[in-house]
């Protein structure tokens, strides 16, 4: 039953990447890698049910952070054109 | 034996809602619907594979900790969607409006 939750998990996986790939726009692409960060949380929950180890939730839950920060990181990057410097809007 | 039938079809429900997000991802035509249909893996398929992974749990640390990583998606993917939203209009990505409308990326 794991496996079959694990093996539906992978097919979105590799769907997810087929989006990244194609994906005309690198929006389409920070879609893609934001999903492909969610199935990859559930992917290690599920692993850690099907292996018995419980501390597999810990590894998901700093994944789904990490997933967030950096989608965040990416996008703030295309839509002002830098990640800015420290102090930079303070003065203005 | 009532809680494994019960976990079971929550864990492939949200198996099955994962692959629909997956596939509407890739063949709705425009970036906002596409961001739509990934939305749907995010919701629903996490929250029924959390809910079936809790009731194989029981009470135990164990399901704390899956009751933890639930609202973390709960609070940061609508974070992340909106973010993603204001990024591609900010940058000039036109939502499809007419059917066959040539949107820059369709």
């Amino acid at each position: 039953m794991f496996a079959a939750a694990a093996a539906a998990l992978l097919v979105t996986l590799s769907l997810a990447l087929v989006r990244a790939f194609r994906g005309p726009t690198v929006f389409d692409r920070v879609v893609a890698a934001n999903s492909i960060g969610t199935v990859a949380v559930l992917l290690l929950a599920v692993i850690g049910f099907l292996t018995g180890r419980p501390d597999f939730l810990d590894l998901a839950l700093v994944y789904g952070l990490l997933n967030v920060v950096g989608t965040i990181a990416v996008l703030k990057f295309f839509h002002f054109g830098d990640l800015g410097e420290p102090g930079d809007e303070e003065g203005a | 034996m009532l809680l494994d039938i019960a976990s079971w079809a929550l864990i492939l429900l949200g198996g099955a809602f994962c692959i629909t997000g997956a596939i509407g991802l890739l063949r709705m035509p425009d970036f906002f619907t596409r961001m739509h249909a990934a939305s749907i893996i995010d919701t629903l398929g996490a929250a029924f594979i959390l809910m079936g992974l809790i009731l194989q749990a029981g009470f135990s640390l164990v399901t704390v900790k899956l009751i933890a990583i639930g609202i973390l998606l709960f609070l940061t993917s609508p974070v992340a969607t909106h973010a993603l939203a204001r990024a591609a209009l900010a940058r000039g990505v036109q939502p499809m409006l007419a059917k066959g409308d040539v949107s820059s990326n369709s």
